[in-house]
């Protein structure tokens, strides 16, 4: 643990017990017995989902893609089309929810539950601030890292079930890009994790407060922490199979890949899985390389705005903005460019991000050694 | 060693060391599987259906079937005046309906052997290279869209718009025109068209620069296009290919260049030919460049045509329509070059109708469409995908 930042552990305020607080206080709330706080726990991610595939998600994406393509986008329901997501939602709902004939039943409709439950279990361990996580493992990305590989049994599960030629097909290249992209992915983070020294979330998000702000960032702390950082996004791309790395659902090619067969409500799941992703990936980038919830002012003289802009609000206001940047910037590409083809992307991954991974990974490894 | 084949459990090879370590190499069993890619499907542009012969994700063969959007054009013609026959030229190439009306215009007055005021002339190399720019967008756009960038696809339907546009206010309709009429066209352009051509051309110039630097320069579209379904010329000859997909593969044939027809001779205009700097002769990249280049020598057209048009006082484009059309009995066969390639019609009189005996469009899409057996062998989905996307296909003019 040789971070500079180490010294950051402190601060009063993030020391010991006040540290989660609230999520533990909140997870000891018990009703007649019944574990009541837990299940709020965990509820609460699953409302941020909600909340934000509703407005950011689906709305935003259409309005930021019409912006880009110089369209209105939804603009019918409600003024600016605000409603529109609620009326998407209600058409869902009405819809019959079909299961084809020639389907293997179990697997059609377990298959967008267990992709989605891949996603959103990761959410345990992400800090939303410095007073909740609802997790605080010690192992906390290894376990973000690993629960995620479960959204390939979801995805492998929808598109066998299906028993469609084109489901097969998105299944199979999601599977290989997403078991492939895990190891540039896992190899970048390690690097995060090696300049902290940890793997606990809360504890990386710790290491990088400080009273310069953005300055004491991992991905400002080290020449080469943007290796790393860049590899993680570009893999985390191909992870959440968001363009130019949408191959598996490619739908010039493969239809709509492996929820070609799904309608209705289970469609929908599958679209809360990708934006839960999406802003799983997102965070995990943030927490890693960019300060998680911490404040990126710094404090300049007696302008104490580090100061002013931290806590545990601020700090959920801080991690949700960072998410939602990186998935404006995946937003940004998809719209801007081409699909990769299978072959392209499985060269990119294995003979140019991992080789550059482990580079990043060895440097890292120097410079935390050797430099103080 | 020794190769063992189990039926249809992939092969097992057995290989000998030394004396005492045998190794086996087991392939896993791998199985061809019919892959139906359409009728419905969002990248055949339209109603074209694929059965591929795939082993993974490799196209071993590739069979396109035709005839969804069959309408029977040709024996439709036989039942209908020469006149009559303009609206459904519209319909064949939806895309360009004036490039198909100006070839079947050309050909009833080959037959009838009448002239042509020089004003009607003009109008109609405009509004055709109009609509050639138009087509071209499609296909651009839609390429685009075949590679998954969404984008420039709507940026095309967004300059297209505005050629679409034009056209309706000299046409009345936005698609299927019905303006270029035998021996003249339906109305003369409105006073001020000529302007605002003028100024759509040069608001259109720096939107083909966008549009290269979005799609075309784009490296993950270039890497997706080079060396993708090269055509080498001889076969490509053979095949009959014509149009942007003849030119992609680096022959210089333009039907307005090489069996001119109305003013075109009078005009200056390049025919761009890949040179194999910026992609490989023949490959989907090329067709693609052919595309990009030719909106600007369409441009090129526009321009002079507009500096040339003799003026419009006392014109009346309907003077040289013929009140009845009965030519004498004889055949003729008059070609146009149409943004998809050659569009030729086959015209029968028997010298009593006023009904052709026979009319046979000559689809280039079908012709283009034919080399698809070929270029497939051996390709990736994606790459099928390119490569259909590359011929720029109209089902409505294939299937006629």
């Amino acid at each position: 643990m040789s971070s500079p930042a180490l010294s950051q552990f402190s601060i009063p305020f993030l020391m010991g017990n006040n540290l989660n607080a609230w999520s533990e206080a909140l997870a000891g709330f018990n009703l007649l017995g019944l574990p009541l706080g837990l299940v709020i726990l965990a509820a609460i991610p699953l409302v941020f989902i909600a909340l934000y595939s509703l407005t950011y998600g689906v709305y935003g994406e259409r309005k930021i893609s019409a912006f880009m393509q110089d369209r209105l986008g939804p603009m019918e329901v409600g003024k600016w089309g605000i409603l529109q997501t609620i009326a998407d939602i209600l058409k869902l709902l009405q819809k019959e929810d079909i299961v084809p004939a020639s389907a293997d039943k179990f697997l059609f409709v377990i298959g967008p539950g267990v992709l989605f439950v891949g996603s959103f279990l990761a959410y345990a361990v992400l800090p939303f601030s410095s007073a909740f996580i609802g997790a605080s493992l010690n192992v906390g990305l290894f376990y973000a890292i690993g629960i995620v590989a479960l959204e390939v049994v979801g995805i492998l599960a929808a598109g066998w079930g299906s028993n469609n030629k084109w489901s097969l097909y998105g299944a199979v290249r999601s599977v290989a890009q997403i078991v492939s992209y895990e190891i540039p992915a896992a190899i970048a983070l390690l690097c995060g994790a090696m300049m902290a020294g940890t793997l606990d979330m809360q504890k990386i998000t710790i290491l990088q407060s400080g009273s310069l702000g953005f300055a004491h960032f991992f991905l400002f702390q080290s020449p080469i922490a943007w290796l790393p950082f860049l590899i993680y996004f570009i893999a985390s791309l191909a992870e959440v199979n968001r363009a130019p790395f949408d191959i598996p659902e490619a739908e010039s090619e493969l239809v709509a890949g492996y929820f070609t067969e799904y309608s209705g409500m289970k469609f929908a799941v599958i679209f809360l899985a990708e934006y839960g992703s999406m802003f799983m990936v997102s965070a995990i980038i943030s927490i890693v390389f960019l300060g998680g919830w911490n404040s990126p002012l710094p404090n300049i003289g007696s302008l104490a705005l580090n100061d002013m802009t931290s806590g545990p609000v601020w700090g959920a206001c801080w991690i949700i903005m960072k998410g939602f940047f990186f998935i404006f910037v995946q937003m940004w590409l998809r719209w801007t460019l081409p699909r990769l083809r299978v072959d392209q992307l499985m060269y990119l991954c294995w003979k140019v991000l991992t080789p550059f991974a482990f580079v990043s990974f060895v440097l890292t490894a120097i410079w935390e050694v050797y430099v103080p | 060693m020794q190769e063992l084949d189990t039926a249809g459990l992939g092969s097992i090879r057995v290989t000998r060391k030394n004396d005492h370590t045998v190794v086996i190499e087991k392939d896993l069993a791998t199985e061809q599987m019919v892959l139906a890619m359409g009728p419905q499907h969002p990248s055949t542009h339209g109603v074209l259906k694929l059965e591929c012969l795939t082993d993974g994700e490799v196209i071993t063969q590739a069979e396109p079937f035709l005839g969804y959007l069959h309408r029977c054009f040709e024996k439709c013609c036989e039942n209908v005046d020469y006149p009559a026959i303009v609206p459904y030229t519209d319909r064949l190439d939806y895309l360009s309906g004036m490039n198909s009306e100006f070839a079947y215009a050309l050909a009833v007055e080959k037959l009838l052997d009448i002239e042509i005021p020089r004003r009607v002339e003009f109008i109609r190399v405009i509004v055709a290279e109009l609509n050639r720019i138009a087509s071209h967008l499609v296909a651009i756009g839609t390429y685009g869209i075949d590679l998954g960038a969404f984008t420039p696809f709507l940026f095309c339907f967004r300059d297209r718009e505005i050629i679409l546009g034009l056209l309706e206010w000299a046409s009345g309709a936005r698609m299927l025109y019905n303006y270029i009429w035998i021996g003249g066209l339906a109305y003369d352009v409105p006073s001020d068209f000529l302007k605002r051509v003028s100024e759509f051309i040069t608001y259109f110039r720096p939107k083909t620069v966008e549009l290269c630097n979005l799609l075309t320069k784009n490296e993950i579209f270039v890497k997706r296009t080079i060396g993708i379904g090269i055509m080498p010329a001889d076969v490509a000859i053979n095949y009959g290919w014509s149009g942007p997909m003849l030119r992609g593969s680096g022959v210089k044939w333009d039907l307005r260049r090489n069996d001119p027809y109305s003013v075109y001779p009078e005009l200056d205009f390049n025919v761009p030919v890949p040179d194999g700097k910026l992609s490989v002769v023949g490959d989907c990249l090329s067709r693609h460049l052919v595309r990009a280049l030719e909106m600007e020598e369409s441009l090129k057209i526009i321009e002079q045509c507009i500096d040339k048009m003799p003026s419009a006082e006392g014109f009346n484009p309907r003077s040289a329509i013929p009140k009845r059309i009965r030519p004498k009995a004889g055949e003729v066969y008059a070609r146009a070059e149409n943004p998809r390639g050659e569009l030729g019609f086959y015209i029968q009189s028997d010298g009593k109708s006023t009904k052709p005996l026979r009319c046979k469009g000559r689809s280039s899409c079908f012709v283009n469409l034919s080399a698809m057996k070929d270029l497939s062998k051996g390709q990736l989905i994606p790459d099928l995908v390119a490569i259909i996307g590359s011929i720029d296909i109209v089902l409505g003019e294939v299937d006629r």
